[in-house]
């Protein structure tokens, strides 16, 4: 018999923990499902375990997940970590995995709060072992307390680029360069009496100075570098890439892959949901309200899943899916969830307020949203080149989902959330037309594989 | 290859890696296990066979596929180590159970 | 504006075989294919090249399903030169499984009444016992509510994506010319030729073959054909790779090349809903557990459901217009079964007007039986 609750919170991250204290104090039942085992998402990972001497490390935004959890954990939520959601059904029924097993919970309301990934950066070599992406080298000095022995480094753009740099010199890695792949960084350091004008100039004022602190630490920042290539023969040996007209090849054991990130839309698209093209981050995102709700009935969105906003805004937005929610169930009048909305959205505005112009200021690099060189793999599972792309688009392959059945770019384990923007952008840019017209992959459950076991003991005959 | 910060201290665990024995911290994913051994690759691609490591820690690329305790593709990285588990390569596909 | 003999309306499994049959003789051939979200039976396809369970009540199709299997060994072949693609066809013969003694005596009579109606001509397949199931799929355990199976000896697999894209890629490499998002909106006559009117795009040929799975509907009857299809969802599942087990083509149960195990078809009534649904996945997996229990603990990468084109009597329809001669409708939900025919004879048909036997048999004028007095 499947359990039914008034919300349900799919993902422990700041969006699903605020909003489950949130929902539980205004009388909703709350269930919240979390693939981890602790409590805190990515951005927060570890915040119940962490070693104080990498909290130290880590620094301020990081602790700050620490009363989150807290207040969750106090709160009369039912809490299920290590429950992995593989499949959401318009009327809010949610099948997940626990301990081997399946299981099947509804909500009345259905809270996805998953996130965001990392948007890929396929270079030359990337899935060479010791390449690894920034936020996964984050993830173990979060939760593992580890850092890379030997040469290291960062390439990339972005805030956790520069954070992730920043964190790894002070925790004692030998972090040898950080390549940028824009020039955003000379532009902050020129313009810093532009930014600091606008209320929210805090967010460059922090990446101001990390950079200050990494030059200090007498690690060469490279900005504006291209054609960036993994090098080596089974594993890394060196990083190559080009700036000012001159190739460099430097020698690392790790090298570090960031270009920021981007909603993870996985179930969203698999529940049907609308998304729409955000153009000046080139990702796409859930069409929501004010309130997180979705273009289906039951199904709302908080954090950055709905759009990349942070994790200080993600905490935000939980609130008001949860003041909606209650509203929804009668638990208090429209009016009352207008006016408890109120300081939560004054607050919210201002970690918003300089997100369009970051966003536009900074898109992400055009030769890594679609790869350049026709050797680079694109789909990691199914290793499918970009090449491979631009062939089968030339034989007529007329958008993604052709090109899966063309190629199986995105048919592997990880769904295509490796490579399904990536893909998108190659077709629009062999075919001239917009990324938004090309559109994305048809997402298909399982969200996450599932056994044929667990699977049979939801049979209805 | 990575390397532990802090000392597991009493809160480590043995784990075996292709018969080799490791002193792990208890909190520790296979995947942070393997990257603090010097694994050197954790499985090869059923497509190619190429070598892989873990790539992005959160459950997403898929990468870190390994056979736990028998069971074949497991993400490493999202299981916790246990005292005494039995950690493989994944090598290209899985086999079925027997 | 572009002009061809031949316009070939649809780019699926059925009407890109037509279409690189037709280049195939030199015939100078369009397609015209719709967007990334049409509707695509093609991409859904199961890859069965299925001949034990076909043409019920119709002979004429039971022989025509098992031409075509006999013509694919050449057929893959041919694609091979022609587009370098392997599809992986096995012609091992097939397995349907019988998971209850209920299944075994349906099967039974089944194969009694294909018997009658083939006479002279024969049916070849069988009911076989558990024990020489077991021997044919030596790389599984049968488990032990398998009640036999009916063996046909000319059924098989192949890769259906790697078909249509060799196909695609056949027909472009022998001088086809593909036209995709030009979704047909009206055929008509101009005196002389058949024109096609796309959104953006005229298209004039004096041959037109309308092959576009349930697109049909719309435009058959532009060029005076009827072509009665519904749709029908069919959920498949497909799990990660796996070393490969079982070579042989179990009916809803085969592993792909690649090393996936697929698994289907459910039969379901929901209109052109091609979502999915927790029950009946779960249904289909269960019925595959019970089956081979070492399955169980494979996992499942994938759910879809794809929305099959089916007529009345669940056999192919081939027709010409009797009213706009050089208008042919081709359709059915076996697409990878017929594609060696279609690349053949139905391609030979349309090219030269020489009609295959029997091939009225095929029209959809056997739908037009006449209401009860």
């Amino acid at each position: 018999m499947s359990e039914t609750v008034d919300l349900l919170i799919i993902g422990g991250g700041p969006a699903g923990l605020a909003a489950a204290v949130e929902a539980d104090g205004l009388g909703l039942s709350v269930l919240l499902l979390d693939e981890q085992t602790e409590p805190g998402g990515q951005i927060y990972r570890g915040i119940e375990s962490v070693h104080p001497d990498t909290l130290t490390v880590l620094r301020d935004d990081y602790a700050q997940g620490a009363s989150l959890a807290e207040a969750f954990r106090r709160s009369g939520s039912t809490y299920r970590p290590g429950a992995t959601v593989w499949r959401v059904d318009e009327d809010g029924s949610v099948a997940y995995s626990q301990d081997g097993k399946g299981a099947t919970a509804t909500g009345k309301r259905v809270l996805v709060a998953t996130g965001a990934l990392e948007r890929p950066m396929p270079i030359p070599g990337w899935t060479l072992p010791g390449v690894m992406s920034a936020g996964g080298a984050q993830v173990l000095l979060k939760s593992a307390g580890m850092v890379p022995s030997g040469r290291v480094a960062v390439a990339g753009c972005g805030p956790l680029a520069l954070l992730i740099t920043q964190q790894l010199i002070s925790a004692g890695a030998n972090v040898v360069a950080l390549l940028e792949t824009t020039r955003a960084g000379d532009y902050l350091s020129a313009t810093p009496h532009l930014f600091g004008a606008l209320s929210a100039g805090s967010y460059l004022r922090k990446g101001r100075r990390m950079r200050r602190d990494i030059k200090r630490a007498d690690v060469p920042i490279h900005s504006g570098v291209s054609d960036l290539a993994a090098i080596g023969e089974g594993t890394l040996s060196a990083v190559a890439f080009s700036r000012d007209g001159a190739r460099t090849e430097l020698a690392v054991d790790t090298l570090l892959l960031h270009i920021g990130v981007v909603p993870n839309t996985q179930i969203t698209r698999q529940v049907f949901c609308e998304h729409e093209w955000y153009a000046p981050q080139r990702y796409w995102r859930p069409v929501r309200d004010d309130w997180g709700a979705t273009s289906q009935a039951q199904i709302a969105v908080a954090g950055d899943g709905g759009g990349i906003d942070g994790a200080a805004a993600a905490a935000l937005h939980g609130r008001l899916a949860a003041l909606d929610a209650a509203c929804r169930q009668g638990k208090i009048e429209l009016a009352e969830r207008n006016r408890r909305a109120d300081p939560i959205r004054y607050e919210l505005a201002g970690h918003q307020a300089i997100r369009p112009l970051l966003d536009t200021l900074f898109p992400p690099p055009q030769d890594l949203c679609a790869p350049p060189d026709d050797a680079t793999l694109v789909c990691r599972c199914e290793e499918i080149s970009a090449g491979d792309i631009r062939e089968a688009v030339a034989l007529g392959a007329m958008g993604p989902n052709q090109l899966k059945a063309f190629t199986r770019c995105g048919m592997g384990p990880c769904q295509g959330r490796m490579c399904g923007l990536t893909v998108a952008e190659l077709v629009a840019q062999a075919k001239g037309e917009s990324v938004e017209d090309v559109g994305y992959y048809r997402i298909r459950p399982p969200i996450k594989p599932v056994t044929m076991g667990e699977l049979a003991a939801m049979a209805d005959d | 290859m990575f390397r532990r910060l802090h000392d597991a201290g009493g809160q480590s665990v043995t784990i075996d890696f292709e018969g080799d024995a490791l002193q792990v911290g208890a909190q520790e994913t296979v995947a942070a296990a393997l990257m603090a051994a010097g694994a050197g690759h954790s499985r090869t691609t059923p497509v190619s066979g190429a070598p892989r490591l873990p790539f992005c820690m959160m459950g997403v690329c898929f990468d870190c596929l390994v056979e736990i305790d028998g069971v074949p593709n497991k993400q490493a990285c999202m299981e916790t180590v246990r005292e005494g588990m039995k950690i493989r390569r994944q090598d290209g596909k899985r086999r079925l159970d027997p | 504006m572009h002009s061809a003999d031949v316009i070939v309306v649809g780019g699926g499994s059925f009407g890109a075989a037509v279409a690189y049959g037709l280049v195939r003789q030199g015939v100078d051939t369009v397609i015209l294919d719709g967007s990334d979200d049409s509707l695509r039976a093609a991409r859904g396809n199961f890859g069965l090249v299925w001949v034990q369970s076909k043409g019920m009540g119709l002979q004429r199709y039971a022989d025509w399903s098992r031409e075509s299997s006999h013509l694919w060994t050449d057929f893959a072949d041919d694609l091979q030169d022609s587009a370098g693609i392997h599809v992986n066809y096995q012609n091992g013969g097939g397995l349907n499984l019988l998971l209850s003694e209920e299944e075994r005596e349906n099967c039974r009579r089944s194969i009694d009444i294909m018997r009658q109606q083939a006479g002279p001509d024969g049916y070849d397949a069988e009911i076989i016992e558990r024990d020489e199931v077991q021997k044919m799929v030596p790389g599984l355990r049968v488990g032990d509510e398998v009640a036999g199976a009916s063996f046909g000896p000319h059924d098989g697999h192949a890769n259906p994506l790697r078909l249509l894209r060799a196909l695609h890629c056949g027909f472009e490499h022998r001088g086809g010319r593909y036209f995709a998002q030009n979704e047909v909106v009206s055929i008509t006559h101009d005196g002389s030729a058949f024109v096609a009117q796309t959104a953006n795009d005229r298209f004039v040929a004096p041959k037109i073959v309308i092959a576009c799975g349930h697109g049909i509907t719309k435009l058959a009857p532009m060029v005076g054909l009827n072509a009665p299809i519904r749709p029908q969802r069919g959920q498949v599942l497909v799990t990660e790779r796996i070393e490969t087990t079982v070579e042989m083509a179990l009916g809803s149960i085969r592993q792909t090349d690649e090393g996936g195990f697929m698994f289907g078809n459910s039969e379901e009534e929901v209109g052109f809903n091609d979502g999915t649904t927790l029950p009946i996945a779960g249904n289909i997996a269960a019925r595959a557990v019970k089956a081979f229990p070492q399955l169980s603990g494979v996992r499942l990468v994938r759910n879809w459901g794809c929305i099959r084109v089916l007529t009345p009597d669940k056999c192919a329809i081939y027709d010409e217009s009797e009213t706009m001669p050089g208008a042919y409708v081709a359709t059915s939900h076996s697409g990878v079964t017929l594609a060696a025919v279609n690349a053949h004879h139905v391609a030979n048909w349309v090219a030269t007007g020489d009609t295959p036997p029997d091939f009225d048999h095929f029209s959809a004028r056997r739908f037009d039986v006449p209401a009860a007095a």
